[in-house]
C-alpha cells in the first residue's frame, strides 16, 4: 500500500467518525454534495480548461428529477439517486453538444444561456411546484433496509456516494483519457495536430462532469428532503466557480477545500455581521447575513486579482519551492 | 376589429412596440460588450449590474438632487462611465495578459458585489420612476395607439446605436480603435497611446450601459436585479449575432427583441425561453453566429 491510499484511509476514517463528535450531520452533507458538485465541475474547468457557467442546471435537474422520482413515482433512493444522475447526463449531452461547437468565452456564455432556459423551463413546468420547489421528498428505505430518516444512516450513504464520486474523478485524471484532457487544456490546436478528435474528448469530460454534478443534486434532494429553484439559478453556478476557485483550480482536493468554505461562509457570514455590527456600531453590518452575495462577491474578486492558485494550489506551489530549494 | 390569426391586430402591434423596446435595450448592451470585447478580449459580466446602476442614478438624481430625466440622461452615462473606468484602471488592467477567462470571472465577482450592496441599501422591490412630461401620453396613429416614451426609447437607442457605428467605422478615431482591435502593438508602436485607449473604450462601452439604464427607468421597474436577469439574454443575442460587427449586434439586438415580443402574442409560454432556442438553432446551423466570422 502507497502512501496516498493509507491518507486516503485515513481521511475517510476521520469524516466518518465526524457526527461522533459534535459536527451537525446535515453541514457535513450539504458540504460533501457541494464538494462533489465542485469536484465534478472542477474535471471541466481544471482539467480540460472548459468553463461552464450553467452547471447550476445540471445540479437543479437531478435534484428535481430525483425528487419527483421518490416523491411522485415512489421509488426508493438509490433508483432516485440513479435516475436523477442519469437526466442530469442527458442534460449534459444536449447542452455539450451544442456548446463544444464554439470555444473560450463564447462556450462559458453559451452554457450561461442554456441552463438560463432551463432555469426559465422549471419555473413553468407543471411537476417542479414553481417558486415552492418540491417541499417532503421521502428519503426511503435503502435497498429495502436501511431507513434513511435517520440522519446518521443517510450521513453514511452520502460518504459513500461522495467517495465513489471522488475516486471516478482521480480514475479520470489519472487515466490516458484525462492526460488528453490535459493536453487540450494546454494546448489545443497542438492536441488536434497529434490526431485526438478533440471535440468527442470534450464532450466526453462535458457529459462526465454533468452526470456527477447531477449525482451531488440528487444526493442534495435526499439530505434535504426538497428540491428548489435555487439550485438551478445562475448565481449556483457562479458559487461552484467560487468553489473550485477558492479551492484551486485543477487540483484533486481544492474544490472540496472551496466547497467547505463556502457552506461555512454562507452559515456563518450573518454571525459575523452582528458581531462586526457591535464591534463598530454600524447598523448595516447586521444586514450582512441577508445579502451574503457582497462577501462572495469580494471573495471572487480577490481571488481572481491575488490568489488564482486557490489555497491548495497555493499550498502545492510552496511545496514545489521547499523541495527545489 | 381587424384580426390577424385570431389576434387582434392592436395587441399585436402593441406587442411588437413592446418587442422593439426591449430589443433597444439588447442592442444597446449588446454592442457596448462588443465594443469592450473587441479591444478587451474581456466580457464584461458587470454590464448588466452598470446598467441597474445607470436606472439607479436616473432615480438617485431625482429623489436626492431633485435632477429631471433629461440631465440624468446625459449625467447618469457619465457617472456609469467613471465608474467602468475606476473598475478597468484598478482591477480589470491587471488581467489583459492572463487567460480571457478571468476578465469574465472578476466582473462576474463585481456583480454579485454591486447587486449584493445595492440590495443591502434599497431592498430588491422595485423604485417608481416616471417618465418626462414631454414624453407622456400617446399620440393616435389610426390604425394604433402609440405611447409616447415608448416610442422615445426605439428612437433615442437607435440614433445612439448608430452614432456609435459612424464613429467606429467612419472616423480617424474609429480606425484607431479598429487597428488597435487587430493589432495593439503594432498600433502602440505608431506612438497611439493604446493603455488610455483601452481604458476610455471601457468607460464608453458601461456608459452605453448606463445610457439603456437610464431609458429602462421608467418602463421598467428599478430594482438591484434587473440587470443580471436582462445581460443573460444579452449573451445569448450576442451568441447569436456574433462580435464581428457592429451593424450586426444592432440588428440582431432589435430583431431578437421583435421575435421575443411576438412569442408573447402566439405563445406566451415559451416567451421568456425563445431567445435561448433561437440561439440553439443557430449555433447547430451556423455556430459563428448570424453576423459573426469563422476564427
Amino acid at each position: 500500500m502507497n502512501r496516498q491510499a493509507l491518507l486516503c484511509i485515513a481521511l475517510a476514517a476521520a469524516v466518518a467518525v465526524l457526527p461522533y463528535v459534535g459536527v451537525y450531520p446535515i453541514f457535513a452533507m450539504k458540504v460533501m454534495c457541494y464538494a462533489l458538485f465542485a469536484c465534478a465541475f472542477n474535471l471541466l474547468l481544471g482539467y480540460t480548461g472548459l468553463l461552464s457557467f450553467g452547471h447550476a442546471a445540471f445540479l437543479g435537474s437531478a435534484a428535481y428529477a430525483a425528487g419527483h422520482a421518490l416523491k411522485v413515482w415512489g421509488l426508493p433512493p438509490e433508483l432516485g439517486l440513479v435516475f436523477g444522475a442519469a437526466c442530469a447526463t442527458l442534460l449534459g449531452l444536449a447542452f455539450g453538444l451544442l456548446a463544444i461547437r464554439r470555444s473560450g468565452i463564447y462556450f462559458a456564455m453559451i452554457t450561461l444561456a442554456l441552463a438560463q432556459m432551463v432555469y426559465f423551463f422549471f419555473l413553468q413546468a407543471p411537476f417542479t411546484g414553481g417558486e415552492d420547489g418540491l417541499q417532503q421528498v421521502p428519503r426511503g428505505m435503502l435497498f429495502g433496509l436501511v431507513d434513511l430518516r435517520s440522519d446518521l444512516a443517510l450521513y453514511y450513504l452520502v460518504m459513500a456516494v461522495f467517495a465513489a464520486g471522488c475516486f471516478l474523478v482521480w480514475r479520470i485524471v489519472h487515466s490516458p483519457f484525462g492526460q488528453v484532457l490535459k493536453a487540450i487544456r494546454e494546448n489545443e490546436p497542438r492536441a488536434v495536430s497529434l490526431g485526438y478528435d478533440v471535440d468527442a474528448y470534450k464532450l466526453l469530460a462535458f457529459v462526465l462532469s454533468a452526470g456527477l454534478a447531477g449525482l451531488a443534486g440528487a444526493t442534495k434532494t435526499l439530505v434535504f428532503v426538497s428540491a428548489t429553484l435555487s439550485d438551478a439559478t445562475w448565481q449556483m453556478s457562479g458559487l461552484v466557480i467560487l468553489m473550485t476557485l477558492i479551492g484551486g483550480l485543477g487540483t484533486l482536493t481544492g474544490p472540496v477545500v472551496g466547497a467547505f468554505i463556502v457552506v461555512l461562509l454562507e452559515n456563518k457570514v450573518g454571525d459575523f455581521g452582528m458581531a462586526a455590527a457591535r464591534l463598530t456600531g454600524l447598523d448595516w453590518f447586521q444586514r450582512l447575513g441577508e445579502s451574503v452575495t457582497i462577501v462572495t462577491g469580494l471573495i471572487f474578486v480577490v481571488c481572481v486579482m491575488a490568489f488564482r492558485r486557490g489555497i491548495v494550489g497555493e499550498l502545492l506551489a510552496w511545496r514545489g519551492r521547499r523541495r527545489a530549494a | 376589429m381587424t384580426t390577424v390569426f385570431g389576434i387582434p391586430i392592436q395587441a399585436l402591434l402593441g406587442q411588437l412596440l413592446l418587442g422593439l423596446v426591449n430589443g433597444s435595450f439588447y442592442a444597446v448592451l449588446s454592442l457596448g460588450l462588443a465594443v469592450i470585447f473587441g479591444l478587451l478580449n474581456v466580457i464584461n459580466f458587470a454590464h448588466g449590474a452598470l446598467y441597474m446602476l445607470g436606472a439607479f442614478a436616473a432615480w438617485m438624481g431625482y429623489a436626492y438632487l431633485g435632477l429631471n430625466y433629461w440631465a440624468m440622461l446625459l449625467l447618469a452615462p457619465l457617472a456609469v462611465g467613471a465608474a467602468g473606468i475606476v473598475i478597468e484602471r484598478l482591477l480589470l488592467r491587471h488581467l489583459y495578459r492572463l487567460d480571457h477567462l478571468y476578465g469574465l470571472l472578476l466582473t462576474f465577482g463585481l456583480t454579485l458585489l454591486i447587486e449584493g450592496l445595492m440590495r443591502s441599501f434599497y431592498g430588491v422591490s422595485g423604485q417608481p420612476y416616471s417618465a418626462p412630461e414631454a414624453l407622456r401620453g400617446a399620440t393616435n396613429l389610426g390604425f394604433m395607439v402609440l405611447p409616447n416614451y415608448r416610442a422615445w426609447v426605439v428612437a433615442a437607442s437607435v440614433t445612439v446605436c448608430l452614432a456609435t457605428w459612424f464613429v467606429i467605422e467612419r472616423t480617424r478615431l474609429g480606425a484607431l480603435l479598429r487597428a488597435a482591435t487587430e493589432n495593439a502593438r503594432l498600433v502602440e508602436s505608431f506612438g497611439v497611446n493604446v493603455p488610455l485607449m483601452v481604458t476610455l473604450t471601457y468607460g464608453f462601452g458601461v456608459a452605453l450601459a448606463g445610457f439603456a439604464g437610464v431609458l429602462a427607468a421608467p418602463v421598467l421597474q428599478i430594482s438591484p436585479l434587473m440587470g443580471s436577469n436582462l445581460i443573460i439574454v444579452v449573451f445569448a443575442v450576442v451568441v447569436i449575432g456574433g462580435m464581428g460587427s457592429i451593424l450586426g449586434a444592432i440588428l440582431t439586438g432589435l430583431g431578437l427583441g421583435v421575435v421575443e415580443g411576438l412569442t408573447k402574442v402566439f405563445w406566451p409560454e415559451a416567451s421568456s425561453t425563445v431567445v435561448f432556442i433561437v440561439m440553439a438553432i443557430v449555433l447547430l446551423l451556423r455556430p459563428a453566429g448570424l453576423f459573426g466570422r469563422e476564427k
